[in-house]
């Protein structure tokens, strides 16, 4: 009977997210086709030369160049849906293999500034709540506020001023070493090329989730449960494994999961002053250079990407707290 | 009476909350003002307030577990010694049970049976399901959640959790407000037997009717101080046996006897009176009244706070 | 019951907070704090206008500086003056932030009113629209319209407008649904007067300081996304030299260790970021009924 409510739940919201990608998709095109870029002219580019006349004709073809803007979009939309996202022009490869590429190598530096992030940030947060209105809670919290309004590029540019050019500890850029093959490429180089850009990233999350978590915890501890505890002799640090984490976890990993859009803007960020070779970076180049068909990919993906952390923030709530869990299961 | 007797003895207990403001400025509020009560061994006291007065602050105070910002002056004694704030976190949960209001006061992510067996030591199952059956709650409730629990069934965990320590003094904090009478009469039916099993209970509630049948003595808060303090058998008739011009408005005002309503309101915490805390309300109040506060004194079996009582 | 029980604890702190505390003080650190960011905003502003261009103009005598009593914030590859860059790159940013904030709280105002009143079917449209522009990453939707209107000021300023009214929007859909249910409106149709009447008198009052406090805490956000924008390259043209463009060149200087060049207009984006937040947040406090009527 859950497992249903869930499953219709998940379906539900699964729904309105192809929904909501149509329009997505539908509004994006209309803002692509109204741009003063004619889409064929970008592709070819500068390359015109190098492009013969059935190549051409081929591309005018994909995109309908002459038809009226409904059909152009309808052709375009049922490439689509059969997964054909178009060919890049600054790749000269199928953009669906790009975005699976680079999202990859997104997914890694992503991953592990938002993992980074979640636990420095929950940490800094428990740290500020237990110790409320103490110095140690007010230097988190102006930290945290400073960080808020720092922008990510410049802390990026910053860190590789102080760490890459001055100290010499890191390349950079780049995800792996200059002028080496790719499956000469050791694990530890790949680690040492992505250790500056996920500390970039994850700063921005971090500020969030600690005074949310912080939040929480002074909520929790004025809490008229938190008090029972007391008086039944419970010792603070009791108090915080016992009632604490129980009733912060779940909003703060909520909060996480989130925050995924504001993650893959940061990428974006951070990719370019670094030079990483992930989604973000691909998104700018494809805006920059007029890649059409690749930059409504990313648009499209980056979507999917930020809905699928919704989704999984919502059924993460529904499976874990108990009072939506047993909402009509009362014994 | 005799101290040597008392589980507990609260002496001249002041709590007061200071807030250091901006610019230094300092202001005090307050809540408890000189109050003195005792507890014997298998007695029940029921301390009455009106709602706001404060009262459950005395029970937060004994326990020490008020906010920081207050202050705590006077004496508490536990079995004769004194009761420091390092003996308060050692007695708390073992030897003094507290005994809350409602279920706020249960975790809400946490399965019931589980926090009940968090106060228990070494966390023993065994312990936990006796109690549970003792008060009659199911083998399956201790795997449900506080918003699954009815009213009934709230109080009795509530109450449990209490038990599982073998505390010789329980502090119960207003277990009756907003409960079925059926309830409300089994959960003062059990402080009655806790107390029949040679525990000291002292009983918060702002209800004199329903305590009647249970409590062996009767303490008046008023204005953030016990005002009179009267063995349950005064509490009858007009009031004539009862001390303080407090005691017998509020006993008249129930709605069994005259029904009048006590005129006036109670000081606010800020702005206490110089003298006695009910003259700007006492009919009886004379000068002295106004210019300083009584001490308590002991009256026909009972005690008292007031210049002009007989 | 609970509440009543505890509302001495309560007195004692909120009263401190709220009655005792004079409220000048409050309102005085507020005003301080105002007073203090407008000199700011002012001195920047003013800044770059005083400022003569001369700190601009290509000096090879004087490049690469380290920052000294001459040049502030040093010099660049081309001999000019980062202090002059800097304000005047602010300035630049704080107009074209502040541009995209208006436009995007009118768009707040606008589309959180019409879903508030126009019923259930627009209120369901909006809701979307919100989940919509939630669901794709702010700065890939501000990449995709700069990039249909051809990049420049417009493409910045539509960009962070369209991205950033949601959360206001709501504020505001919910405040006049709770002033269209409160009983003194009720009441005061009930006495036949007019929508208008209602409107100007109800309703406006309460929505301008939503508004009001809504546009300055848009402002940090704005100006922020303004400068990563320009950053990336799809904001202003390197011959407007907001902070994202100064910042941006001074990415390729990087490996010369010259860090002032980075340094410097991005502690001073970073202060007036910061600057921004604290003065929304104290006018919040100033504003809040809730709070200042207590």
């Amino acid at each position: 009977m859950q497992l249903k409510q869930l499953i219709l739940f998940i379906l539900g919201k699964m729904v309105k997210m192809f929904i909501l990608l149509a329009a997505l998709c539908l509004l994006s095109f209309w803002m692509v086709s109204n741009s003063p870029v004619d889409p064929v002219q970008a592709y070819v580019g500068a390359d015109m030369m190098l492009v013969g006349p059935e190549q051409l004709e081929r591309i005018s073809a994909y995109w309908g160049v002459d038809k009226p803007p409904i059909e152009q979009f309808g052709r375009w939309a049922s490439a689509l849906l059969q997964g054909d996202l178009g060919t890049s022009m600054i790749f000269r490869r199928p953009v669906a293999s790009i975005i699976k590429e680079r999202f990859f190598a997104s997914l890694i530096l992503m991953g592990l500034a938002w993992t980074l992030s979640g636990l420095v940030g929950f940490a800094l947060g428990i740290v500020a709540g237990m110790k409320q209105n103490t110095w140690v809670d007010k230097a988190i919290k102006s930290y945290c506020l400073i960080l808020a309004s720092t922008p990510t590029f410049w802390l990026g540019l910053i860190l590789l001023i102080i760490f890459a050019v001055w100290l010499n500890w890191f390349p950079l850029g780049l995800a792996v070493p200059a002028g080496v093959l790719t499956e000469n490429v050791r694990l530890i180089d790949r680690i040492h090329h992505l250790i500056l850009p996920a500390l970039t990233l994850s700063v921005l999350g971090v500020a969030n989730i600690a005074l949310h978590t912080r939040q929480k915890l002074v909520e929790v501890l004025s809490s008229e449960y938190v008090l029972l505890a007391r008086a039944r002799g419970a010792s603070e640090t009791e108090i915080l494994w016992r009632h604490g984490i129980r009733n912060i976890a779940l909003p703060a990993i909520t909060l996480q999961f989130a925050s995924l859009s504001e993650l893959f803007g940061g990428s974006v960020l951070a990719e370019t002053v670094f030079s990483y070779p992930g989604l973000g970076r691909a998104t700018v180049q494809a805006g920059l250079r007029s890649d059409v068909p690749l930059l409504l990919g990313c648009v499209i993906f980056s979507a999917v990407f930020v809905f699928s952390g919704n989704l999984i923030a919502d059924t993460v709530y529904r499976v874990v707290d108990p009072r939506i869990r047993h909402k009509d299961g009362a014994v | 009476m005799a101290l040597n007797q008392s589980v507990l003895s609260v002496n001249e207990l002041t709590v007061s909350f200071r807030q250091y403001t901006r610019g230094l400025r300092q202001i005090e509020l307050t809540v408890i003002t000189g109050l003195s009560a005792e507890i014997q061994p298998g007695k029940i006291l029921a301390v009455i307030g009106s709602s706001g007065s404060g009262k459950s602050l005395l029970a937060h105070a004994i326990l020490g577990i008020l906010p920081s910002n207050a202050r705590v002056t006077g004496t508490m004694a536990y079995d004769g010694e004194e009761l420091t704030a390092e003996r308060q976190v050692k007695l708390r949960g073992r030897e003094i049970a507290f005994i809350p209001q409602s279920v706020n006061y249960l975790d809400p992510l946490m399965k019931v049976g589980a926090q009940v067996r968090a106060s228990i030591k070494d966390n023993k199952k065994e312990v936990q399901r006796d109690i549970f059956a003792r008060y009659h709650l199911d083998s399956q409730v201790e795997n449900l959640y506080p918003f699954q629990l009815s009213g009934g069934m709230a109080r009795r965990v509530l109450v449990s959790g209490a038990m599982v320590s073998d505390a010789r003094l329980i502090i119960a904090d207003e277990p009756t407000p907003g409960l079925h009478p059926e309830i409300v009469e089994e959960a003062l039916t059990h402080l009655r037997q806790l107390a029949d099993e040679g525990r000291a209970v002292m009983l918060i509630t702002h209800d004199v009717g329903a305590v009647l049948n249970v409590a062996d003595y009767i303490a008046v808060f008023y204005a953030g101080t016990t005002v009179e303090t009267a063995p349950v058998k005064d509490f009858a008739g007009k009031g004539e046996a009862l001390r303080h011009p407090y005691s017998k408005a509020l006993w008249k005002a129930l709605p069994q006897n005259d029904f009048i309503p006590v005129s006036g309101f109670q000081p606010s915490p800020g702005d206490l009176p110089l003298g006695c805390l009910f003259s700007p309300r006492c009919p009886m109040a004379s000068r002295e009244c106004f210019e300083s506060r009584p001490l308590e004194r002991e009256l026909r079996g009972g005690k008292v706070r007031c210049y002009h009582a007989t | 019951m609970k509440s009543a029980n505890s509302l001495p604890i309560r007195t004692a702190k909120d009263t401190a907070h709220k009655n005792m505390l004079p409220k000048l003080s409050r309102r005085h650190r507020t005003l301080i704090v105002l007073a203090l960011t407008t000199l700011l905003l002012l001195s920047i502003v003013t800044g770059s206008y005083i400022l003569s261009d001369s700190g601009l103009s290509v000096n090879f005598e004087i490049k690469n500086q380290a920052p000294s009593m001459n040049n502030l914030f040093g010099t660049d590859w081309l001999g000019r003056d980062m202090f002059t860059r800097t304000v005047k790159g602010l300035s630049l940013s704080l107009g074209v932030g502040m541009m995209a904030a208006l436009v995007s709280a009118v768009l707040a105002l606008f589309l959180g009113i019409c879903a508030a009143t126009l019923g259930k079917t627009v209120d369901t449209a909006v809701t979307w629209l919100v989940d919509l522009f939630l669901g794709v990453p702010h700065l890939v939707i501000i990449i995709l319209i700069a990039f249909s209107v051809g990049g420049g000021i417009r493409g910045v300023i539509i960009g962070v407008a369209v991205t950033h009214w949601p959360s206001l929007a709501r504020v505001i859909r919910a405040e006049v649904m709770q002033l269209r249910s409160a009983e003194y409106v009720q009441v005061s149709r009930h006495l036949g007067k007019s929508r208008w009447w209602v409107a100007t008198h109800h309703l406006l009052p309460h929505l301008i300081s939503q508004f009001f406090v809504g546009l300055i805490l848009l402002f940090p956000h704005a100006i922020l996304h303004e400068a990563g924008i320009s950053f990336l390259g799809f904001g202003l043209s390197p011959d407007t030299p907001a902070i994202g463009i100064i910042l941006s060149e001074a990415m390729r200087y990087l490996s010369t260790g010259m860090w002032w060049l980075a340094f410097f207009p991005g502690v001073s984006l970073l202060i007036m970021v910061r600057a921004f937040d604290i003065l929304g947040n104290n006018i919040l406090l100033l504003l809040d009924p809730h709070k200042a009527h207590e």
